[in-house]
């Protein structure tokens, strides 16, 4: 059987916990209240997330790896859990100054940051917000695939 | 098309050392996976078929028959085994969860006639997984 005929991709999950307000600047306060519900409450409330990335990519002979999971998990940390774990993403993280700190673009942020690993290719972001909510992104945007 | 998939876990030991490169590489490399003793993990596998279901019975295939097909392709061949000694057809390969992934799917494609093969997971931990598809086959990224 011809191997190369095969693709394996690498997954990997991390944990982080941080707090959020689903708060649009470009909505009422009644009409934020309707749309967002309890999600909205001023004061914010968190979640542990849990962060799965999937990348492909050759399996290095010498390693047997795609990627090695050293240089990955440190990517990851400095790119993504340092500035998002025990942080409030909207008062912390510059990118949802302005926009709504959902589940959904949560995935597309990080895709963004971790799209230039530079030993595998991203395939796909998952996030798990609670043990019943994920969210996916594969890139699929114009532009997100490198 | 319907996709089916059946978990098994097994537990198996390893250790990562290519003896192609120096001792002081394959501890750069490996890290703690180096160590010539081994260590083990339970691994979970998930594999999952794709087909139509059968219109007399309803199934895409018989999950006894796959449970047999699991039973001996994998659990025989892994289970309660030294991945870097006990298996051949890893023999030669860095027994990472990638490369075992990838000889489960070998070994399975050809087994299965009813349905065909579209995913193996391999889980080494709940953190730590691979995925084999068929090149083509609709991936996490397609």
């Amino acid at each position: 059987m011809n191997g190369d005929a095969l693709r394996v991709e690498l997954g990997r999950r991390y944990r982080f916990v941080a707090s959020h307000r689903l708060h649009s600047q470009r909505l009422t306060e009644e009409e934020n209240y309707r749309v967002f519900g309890k999600c909205n409450n001023p004061y914010g409330h968190g979640h542990n997330y849990v962060l799965e990335v999937s990348l492909s990519g050759r399996i290095d002979p010498a390693t047997g790896m795609i990627a090695n999971l050293a240089d990955l998990d440190a990517f990851v940390e400095r790119h993504v859990l340092e500035e998002f774990d025990h942080r409030s993403l909207n008062e912390d993280v510059a990118a949802f100054r302005h926009k709504v700190p959902t589940t959904e673009n949560l995935c597309i942020e990080i895709f963004h940051r971790l799209k230039h690993f530079p030993h595998a290719q991203l395939e796909l972001v998952r996030i798990q917000e609670t043990g019943n909510n994920s969210f996916e992104y594969a890139g699929n945007t114009e532009g997100d695939r490198l | 098309m319907v996709l089916l998939t059946r978990k098994i876990e097994f537990s198996a030991s390893h250790f990562y050392h290519n003896p192609n490169l120096s001792a002081e590489e394959n501890r750069r490399i490996f890290g703690k996976c180096n160590n010539p003793h081994g260590h083990g993990h339970n691994y979970t596998l998930e594999v999952t078929v794709a087909g139509e279901p059968d219109p007399v019975t309803g199934m895409v295939l018989d999950l006894k028959e796959l449970k047999e097909i699991l039973e001996s392709e994998v659990m025989k061949r892994m289970d309660h085994r030294h991945l870097n000694y006990e298996v051949p057809e890893l023999a030669g390969q860095i027994p990472t969860c990638e490369n075992i992934a990838r000889v489960i799917w070998q070994l399975l494609e050809p087994r299965i006639t009813q349905g065909k093969l579209h995913r193996v997971r391999l889980y080494e931990s709940p953190d730590l997984f691979a995925d084999c598809y068929r090149n083509g086959a609709s991936g996490a990224g397609n």
